[in-house]
């Protein structure tokens, strides 16, 4: 391997060739402040626009400072991180950023979590010397997303993660000078654009620019409106994150504080998502058995593979962009869906709560999931089956909100009958997991075999696309996994091009899949936290007494009381759904 | 135009275009071929450069004087534009400036038939890789 | 026909005293009339010789005796001597100044010389529509040369040998970038020629490829073989649609000859040109941004290296060069390395093209070697300031460059030097102020067109040189504080030690090289509320003299906003909160009555 030695901060070092000044600094235990760089380890996620220029050092013989982020060690090189000359160009530059920014502070959402404020606190700015102009744009409301433009930074993360990473190609940067930021094209507004919600955008961003469509007043709302039953679902995703908001190591499981928090909020039945999961498994599962098994027949109208559809970025995403595929999909709605449809009918007449009455709410890892629960065909009437999502971060403002001591909750468990559910259920959170759920349901109804090991490791881990043949008791079942919807498009063209042959296809939007979901405590680009949500989520599967969704009593017998069987005529009413040619 | 197919074809081509120029100014009229460059750069289309053109074309067909005008770059006398070269047979090349219609007339009734040298001329302040 | 044997060039363009020019030409018809020679000589005004400095000029032809600061009391024994008896007369011949020695032929004045025509040699002589005629001044002869006769390494050692540098501003050797072009490995690699041109006044590569096109795709071509490239592309601003149109004409003359397309001269050499236009700002003429921007992505720049010479357009080696420098090619190759390497000075060699503009008398497009003083340029070339008025600033480098003062006017011309004095080369834009010209409002104008052209990616850039410009309207608008001048000062040294790229980090210049030259005039307008060359309306006044305003209402009756007052046959008044300071009384008043200050 080569190297190079050069001295940073007066101290020599050797470091691998070809990697940056910052990197080199952070090797060493020192600290370059950074804004608009971002990198996902593993990930293969780099925000490296060079534009904000806050890392800026001294290098010896240069006529300028350096961009830590952008600059390459070589050999001999000495660097200054904090001399007076930079410390002094890096408070201008952001004195500069600062004074073309609101002061919003003590009322923006991202107050306490956004990565400006911080700097401005790191940097110990107290006064800003050069006021002038704010350059002001118009908000942008959307049904998931809020675009608060005042506040971009130009720090390209959301353009990156949107062009680069999901390849939908909404965001980019407009106008010149001054007025330049990141924008739909023609600043054209979010929801008519292909914006698919995933929400990455509001991941990364680093400011209150970008960020959910806040709804936990409404829930409050309705909470506190006596003629309303209010029911909560929560994704399997959020218990492995919420811990975060509250000073927990990355990875916690929460998921009986989760469940006392909940019900402390009001909430008058605490139920899971894990449940619907464990149906939709049912669904999905039996309709990919019934399209595999009609292929083997040698049925010339089947399409091959089916494509999962329990995320709704992604949905939206191939309406938009490949609108030639819509019949190729699973026709099942999302685990959210499928438990507000069956919650404002089977719930709701086992208790006898008129729709209207009954108010569903769901926390969700998601953004899209604000968008995907306000679809029309998941209206009866004009009521939506899901009446509000909140995301896990709004979640946590709640509970703040309440007074609740989160660490001191003791653990709780679900409500039933809909909050009973498996293991299979809950690796929907991550990446590779939902096809896992499948594969261990259908492997069984395929081969009426028990299965002769549950953690099918082939299926796991961060890579973007993965690849891998189970042996359905000699039928080689071949499955692709791809995460990221610039992956999705990737493995997609692959299939359109002949290149693969897949017979199932699992497809999440957000990098790591829902564990690392737009409305997620925000990992401010350490990848880190999001390989330790996926292993918390493997935990709590293997902690399950039961892990296949086809053995969950209360999907047994909620097919027994309500839907007949998989895919029967009342379940293809409430369970299932079609898609539309958005282009 | 055939293709060019070796260095040695292009010598030729050079030498023949370079005696086809010559040819013209010793042809049948020496005293009568009169070369008259206009300095067509945006500079100089933008200050009228194109209407003097014409003029000239125009008027000389006119009265029979057997010219020859073409377009040029810009001559860099961009304070002075339209610009015009006017090269009379075994003279060296005289340059006018703020050449308009007016201009252009004088040029043809004084200087290039009468080859009296009329007021405007522009003094070369240049060496050329030639020199 | 009459033909004249003689011919008395006046020089009647507006540098020399034009009242004496006047006088010496009708001196001149009377004596030589006095002679009886008037069918024998004439006498005609002509342009600014642009040597003013000895003005008024007479020169004489067909010998070329060139006569300086000739006075009416000299035109005697001109005609007497010199037209009767064929004698120059040699006191008022001009003398060498370091030789001493009297000169009596034009060509062979150092004047002359002040102007050798490299780049611009066709420009003007060939008609560009004519591949013939390029071809007739050795064109296309350096590419045969180098086809037939050299490997690309000769080449490239020639062109580093000439010492050629960019002339697109940054001064990069040209052989060096085609020599690392042609070591980076690649299956497919790039020529781009740069003809975005966006320093406003700069239009020298419109010019080349305008009046010379055939020159930038000979070297082009050329460069091609050099570095291994079979592709060629011309980002062209959409703006210069007869250069495109010309561009056009001669690519395909090109092909039609075989000097484009396969197999050039039978070589089996291969190469093609494109053409690409650019709508872009001015930043796109940076590399990496003009690459973004052919690729179809947005036009701003990115971090270097990767240089473009190793990833460039597709990620492929691109060499990139300017038209100018381009256009320097062919010659060095024809007259080879140890010709062009002579003219200049030590580290910047050959000539550059600059666009003179401003307050001169002959503005317009020139060619000097480098090593050429600022005085050489604006007052031998240039013909010095207009309207006799006294020079205040030469700018160079454009938005990138500064402004230089009278102590510099004898610095020669070359890239390190201009640099050493506060300013660029830039593309070779030159704008010359005099007296009446307010320098902070100089500074501001160069910061407005940085502020539109700018990308917005870098913050330094986009935020801080709206600051800058802010608090320069803030001065000139008369509100200014003495600590704005410092806070000027800081913010132009951060913005240029951290933007991202060459527009950013040359912004402040302006700002910079006028308050170290001039910042007298910033204090006038911060302490003093005063813009002491009248240009900052925002600090004028107009107040009207009692004594000489007789009443007669005008001013009263074309105030746009009521702030004169006053009886009629009675002084009157201006209330000056309420004045816009639009300059209609003063334009109006017949009495002179009303006074700016
Ligand atoms: C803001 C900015 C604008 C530039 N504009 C031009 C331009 O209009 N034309 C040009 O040739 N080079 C321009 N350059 C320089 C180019 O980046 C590049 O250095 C040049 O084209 C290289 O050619 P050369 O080596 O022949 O000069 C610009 C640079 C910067 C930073
Ligand atoms: S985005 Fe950050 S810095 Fe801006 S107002 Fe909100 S919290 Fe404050
Ligand atoms: S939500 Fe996703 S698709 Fe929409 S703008 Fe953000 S990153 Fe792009
Ligand atoms: S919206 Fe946010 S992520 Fe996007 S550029 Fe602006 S500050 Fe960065
Ligand atoms: S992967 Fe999960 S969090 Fe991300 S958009 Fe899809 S459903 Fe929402
Ligand atoms: S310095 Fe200016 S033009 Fe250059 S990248 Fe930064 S913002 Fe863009
Ligand atoms: S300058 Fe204009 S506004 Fe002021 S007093 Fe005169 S006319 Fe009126
Ligand atoms: S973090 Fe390096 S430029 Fe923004």
């Amino acid at each position: 391997m080569d190297t190079v030695q050069l001295t940073i901060d007066k101290k020599p070092v050797v470091v691998k060739k070809g990697i940056t000044i910052l990197d080199a600094a952070k090797g060493m235990g020192i600290h370059i402040p950074t804004l608009c760089h971002m990198k996902l380890d593993d990930l293969n996620i780099e925000n490296r626009p060079g534009g904000c220029r806050i890392c800026v050092v001294e290098v010896n013989g240069r006529r300028n400072l350096a961009p830590a982020c952008c600059t390459e060690v070589a050999e001999g090189m000495v660097v200054s991180t904090h001399s007076i000359r930079v410390i002094n160009a890096r408070q201008t530059v952001l004195e500069l950023i600062l004074s073309d920014h609101p002061a919003d502070c003590l009322i923006c959402v991202k107050s306490g979590k956004c990565e400006l404020q911080d700097m401005a606190h790191h940097l110990g700015i107290r006064e800003i010397h050069y006021k002038g102009e704010q350059s002001t744009y118009r908000e942008d409301t959307s049904p998931a997303i809020i675009r608060d433009v005042d506040k971009c930074i130009m720090c390209r993360r959301c353009e990156m993660m949107c062009n680069e990473v999901q390849t939908v190609g909404v965001l980019s940067a407009i106008n010149r000078g001054f007025q330049a930021v990141v924008s739909p094209a023609f600043e054209m507004n979010l929801d008519h654009s292909v914006c698919t919600y995933c929400g990455q955008c509001v991941a990364v961003c680093p400011t209150g620019a970008l960020t959910e469509v806040d709804q936990t007043s409404h829930v409050v709302r309705a909470l506190s409106d006596p003629t309303k039953t209010v029911i909560v679902q929560t994704a399997p995703a959020v218990r492995a994150a919420l811990g975060e908001e509250f000073g927990m190591e990355a990875g916690t499981l929460v998921t009986g504080k989760l469940a006392a928090a909940l019900r402390n909020l009001g909430f008058d039945y605490v139920f899971d998502t894990d449940f619907a999961a464990d149906l939709t498994i049912m669904e999905e599962g039996t309709e990919m058995l019934n399209r595999l098994s009609r292929f083997l027949e040698g049925d010339e109208n089947v399409k091959l593979p089916i494509l999962t559809s329990c995320c709704p970025a992604w949905v939206k995403f191939f309406e938009h962009q490949f609108p030639q595929l819509k019949d190729i999909p699973s026709t099942a709605r999302s685990p959210q869906q499928m438990f507000g449809s069956i919650a404002k009918t089977y719930f709701a007449d086992k208790m006898s709560i008129r729709r209207e009455d009954l108010v569903v709410v769901s926390i969700m890892p998601c953004v899209a999931k604000k968008y995907e629960c306000g679809r029309d065909e998941f209206k009866v009437n004009g009521n939506p089956d899901v009446d509000y999502a909140i995301t896990t971060r709004e979640l946590a403002g709640l509970i703040k909100l309440a007074n609740i001591n989160f660490n001191r909750l003791p653990n709780e468990d679900f409500d039933l009958p809909l909050g009973e559910s498996t293991g299979a259920g809950v690796i929907f959170g991550t990446t590779g997991g939902v096809i896992e759920a499948a594969v261990r349901t259908a492997y069984e109804l395929y081969t009426k075999k028990p299965l002769p090991k549950l953690d099918f490791h082939e299926l796991r881990g961060m890579e973007g696309i993965r690849q891998a043949t189970i042996d359905f008791a000699g039928f080689p079942l071949k499955i692709g996994i791809a995460h990221g919807l610039g992956n999705a498009r990737r493995l997609l063209e692959r299939i359109e091009s002949g290149e693969s042959e897949f017979h199932a296809i699992e497809i999440m939007s957000c990098p790591g899949g829902c564990i690392g979901g737009g409305g997620q405590p925000y990992h401010h680009g350490n990848a880190e936290i999001l390989k330790k949500r996926q292993i918390a989520i493997y935990q709590e599967d293997g902690n399950k007494k039961i892990r296949k969704s086809h053995e969950n009593p209360y999907i047994i017998q909620l097919y027994e009381e309500f839907l007949g069987k998989p895919m029967s005529e009342k379940a293809h009413h409430l369970l299932h759904t079609k898609y539309f040619d958005r282009t | 135009m055939t293709k060019i197919k070796t260095l040695a074809d292009l010598l030729k081509i050079k030498e023949e275009v370079q005696s086809k120029t010559k040819l013209r100014e010793k042809s049948d009229h020496p005293e009568q071929l009169v070369q008259v460059k206009v300095g067509m750069a945006t500079c100089g289309i933008a200050s009228g450069a194109k209407e003097t053109m014409k003029y000239f074309i125009d008027e000389l067909e006119q009265q029979a004087i057997d010219a020859l005008v073409t377009q040029t770059g810009c001559m860099g006398y961009c304070y002075a534009e339209p610009t015009v070269e006017v090269i009379l047979a075994g003279k060296d090349p005289v340059v006018f400036g703020f050449v308009n219609k007016e201009k252009a007339e004088e040029i043809i009734d004084v200087y290039i038939k009468r080859g009296e040298l009329v007021d405007g001329v522009i003094p070369l302040s240049f060496r050329t890789i030639d020199d | 026909m009459t033909d004249y044997k003689m011919n008395l060039l006046i020089c009647g363009g507006t540098g020399c005293k034009a009242a004496e020019s006047d006088e010496l030409k009708r001196s001149f018809k009377h004596w030589i009339e006095e002679v009886g020679m008037e069918d024998e000589a004439q006498v005609v005004f002509t342009g600014c010789f642009g040597f003013c400095e000895k003005g008024p000029i007479v020169k004489v032809l067909p010998d070329n005796t060139f006569y300086v600061e000739v006075t009416p009391s000299d035109v005697e024994v001109i005609v007497k001597e010199h037209l009767v008896k064929g004698r120059p007369v040699s006191r008022l011949l001009y003398k060498d100044p370091v030789t001493k020695k009297q000169i009596s032929e034009s060509k062979s004045m150092d004047f002359y010389k002040k102007q050798l025509r490299i780049a611009l040699r066709n420009c003007g002589f060939i008609n560009p529509e004519s591949i013939h005629e390029y071809i007739a001044r050795d064109g296309y002869m350096a590419l045969g040369k180098c086809l037939s006769e050299h490997t690309p390494e000769e080449v490239i050692k020639e062109i580093k040998d000439s010492g050629l540098r960019g002339r697109g501003g940054g001064g990069f050797p040209t052989g060096l970038k085609w020599e690392i072009t042609r070591e980076s490995v690649s299956d497919q690699k790039y020529v781009v020629c740069n003809a975005d041109e966006g320093d406003p006044g700069a239009f020298m590569d419109r010019s080349i490829l305008e009046g010379d096109p055939h020159s930038v795709i000979e070297a082009m071509a050329i460069c091609g073989y050099c570095i291994g490239a079979d592709k060629g592309l011309v980002y062209i601003r959409a703006e210069y649609p007869l250069a495109i149109e010309r561009l056009k004409i001669a690519l395909s003359h090109a092909r039609e000859y075989g000097l484009l397309g396969e197999d050039i001269l039978g070589t089996g050499f291969n190469f093609e040109i494109d053409i690409r236009l650019g709508a872009g700002a001015f930043v796109c003429g940076e590399e990496t941004a003009l690459i973004h921007s052919m690729e179809g992505l947005r036009g701003e720049p990115t971090f270097k290296p990767p240089f473009p010479s190793v990833s460039g357009y597709l990620g492929k080696p691109t060499n990139v060069n300017n038209v100018e420098t381009f256009a320097n090619i062919p010659v060095i190759i024809n007259k080879g390395a140890g010709w062009f390497n002579q003219i200049g000075t030590e580290k910047s060699k050959g000539t550059k093209v600059f666009a003179l503009a401003g307050k001169i008398n002959n503005v317009g497009l020139i060619e000097v070697p480098m090593g050429t003083t600022l005085r050489e340029v604006i007052y031998d070339i240039g013909g010095g300031i207009k309207d006799g008025k006294e020079f205040k600033s030469v700018q160079t480098g454009g938005p990138s460059g500064g402004c230089l003062t009278k102590e510099f006017l004898d610095t020669p011309i070359d890239y390190d030097n201009l640099i050493a004095a506060g300013s660029m080369m830039g593309s070779g834009g030159m704008i010359v102020m005099d007296e009446d010209d307010c320098m902070v409002a100089i500074a501001r104008f160069y910061l407005e067109f940085t502020l539109e052209e700018s990308c917005g990616k870098c913050s330094p850039c986009r935020i801080g040189n709206k600051r800058l410009h802010e608090i320069l309207e803030k001065i000139t608008n008369g509100n200014g504080e003495v600590v704005d001048i410092e806070r000027l000062r800081l913010l132009s040294s951060v913005i240029k030690d951290t933007s991202l790229c060459g527009l950013g980090q040359t912004s402040p210049n302006p700002v910079l090289s006028t308050i170290l030259n001039f910042e007298h005039e910033y204090l006038a307008h911060v302490t003093d509320k005063k813009c002491p060359s009248g240009q900052c309306k925002a600090l004028l006044q107009y107040d009207i003299i009692e004594d000489l305003c007789t009443g007669c209402t005008l001013c009263f009756r074309n105030c746009p906003v009521g702030a004169i007052t006053g009886e009629r046959r009675q002084p009157h008044y201006i209330d000056q909160t309420l004045c816009i300071k639009c300059g209609v009384c003063y334009d109006k008043c017949k009495f002179n009555a009303i006074k700016l200050s």
